[in-house]
């Protein structure tokens, strides 16, 4: 059943065209792929001239809420998990997306652009592995 | 240069990953959970900016270097065990959160303390896997 009370269709596909946007901007400046856990990884693997780069994007995503906050009032978010489980769920987050080279930035939104086979099997398997573990949290019983 | 325009698309990134409602777990979750009330918003996100991107690719594949200057390449490898294994993991992890690692360095930024935690872990888990291949795979890099 779709849920009606928080779909949000207009804000979303407004978002997602601000994220193709940026994706598209660093592709055609930088030549470089808006993948959020590759441009993190990457930090981990330095190389001469390949480095700040890097952090000047991600400092970009940091400050993004206070930018946004002088324009517009930043939405609310709901973290629902406890710390054991945000702990374990970032230990995972981390290591899976070097381990599978991609996120749902660099597969999920650059992959499919770029029509990548590779990318289109990352994002079943991370998006078939998401639906199962939501659904064994929220609808087997414990 | 790159920095710079790395650093407004970081802004950029950020910018639609906030008005896409994405930097709220609970909304992620909601579209994670098909067999309860679901919430499509994320697909709508994807579709959005993969219709920009596909016109960006288009692009990309008739140059060879960026706009700024630098090489524009990138090689396609085959599917294998470590991008399917790596992905289910990564899958896991985020359906347990809510959080993938965009929104949450934005939720980081916007002052989440659960989102810091949630974001060293998730550098903890990169750095783990760094020493883990440097470890398994002396010299075959």
């Amino acid at each position: 059943m779709i849920d009606w009370a928080h779909f949000t269709p207009w804000s979303a596909l407004a978002g997602g065209l601000v994220i193709g946007a940026a994706a598209a901007l660093l592709l055609l400046l930088n030549g470089r792929i808006a993948g959020i856990s590759g441009i993190l990884g990457g930090l981990f693997r330095p190389m001469p001239g390949d480095t700040a780069w890097r952090i000047a994007f991600v400092v970009g995503l940091l400050f993004s809420p206070a930018l946004y906050g002088l324009f517009a009032r930043l939405p609310s978010a709901t973290i629902e998990a406890g710390y054991p489980v945000l702990i374990l769920a970032g230990l995972l987050v981390g290591a899976g997306t070097r381990y599978g080279s991609g996120c749902t930035s660099g597969h999920g939104v650059c992959g499919l652009s770029r029509l990548s086979p590779r990318s289109f099997a990352a994002t079943g398997a991370f998006m078939a592995a998401g639906f199962a573990t939501v659904f064994i949290i929220r609808h087997l019983p414990a | 240069m790159h920095s710079l325009s790395a650093f407004f698309v970081g802004v950029l990134f950020g910018a639609g990953l906030i008005v896409s409602g994405m930097t709220d777990p609970s909304k992620v979750i909601g579209f994670l959970d098909i067999a309860g009330s679901w919430d499509p918003s994320l697909g709508l996100v994807m579709g959005g900016a993969v219709s920009v991107g596909l016109i960006a690719f288009y692009v990309a594949r008739r140059r060879t270097t960026a706009f700024l200057g630098g090489t524009m390449a990138f090689a396609e490898r085959q599917i294998d065990r470590r991008l399917i294994l790596g992905s289910l993991v990564f899958g896991i992890g985020w359906g347990l959160a809510g959080f993938c690692p965009g929104p949450a360095l934005v939720a980081f930024g916007a002052g989440y303390d659960k989102a810091v935690v949630f974001t060293i872990a998730m550098l903890a888990g990169m750095a783990l896997f760094e020493l883990a291949e440097r470890f398994l795979n002396e010299g075959t890099r």
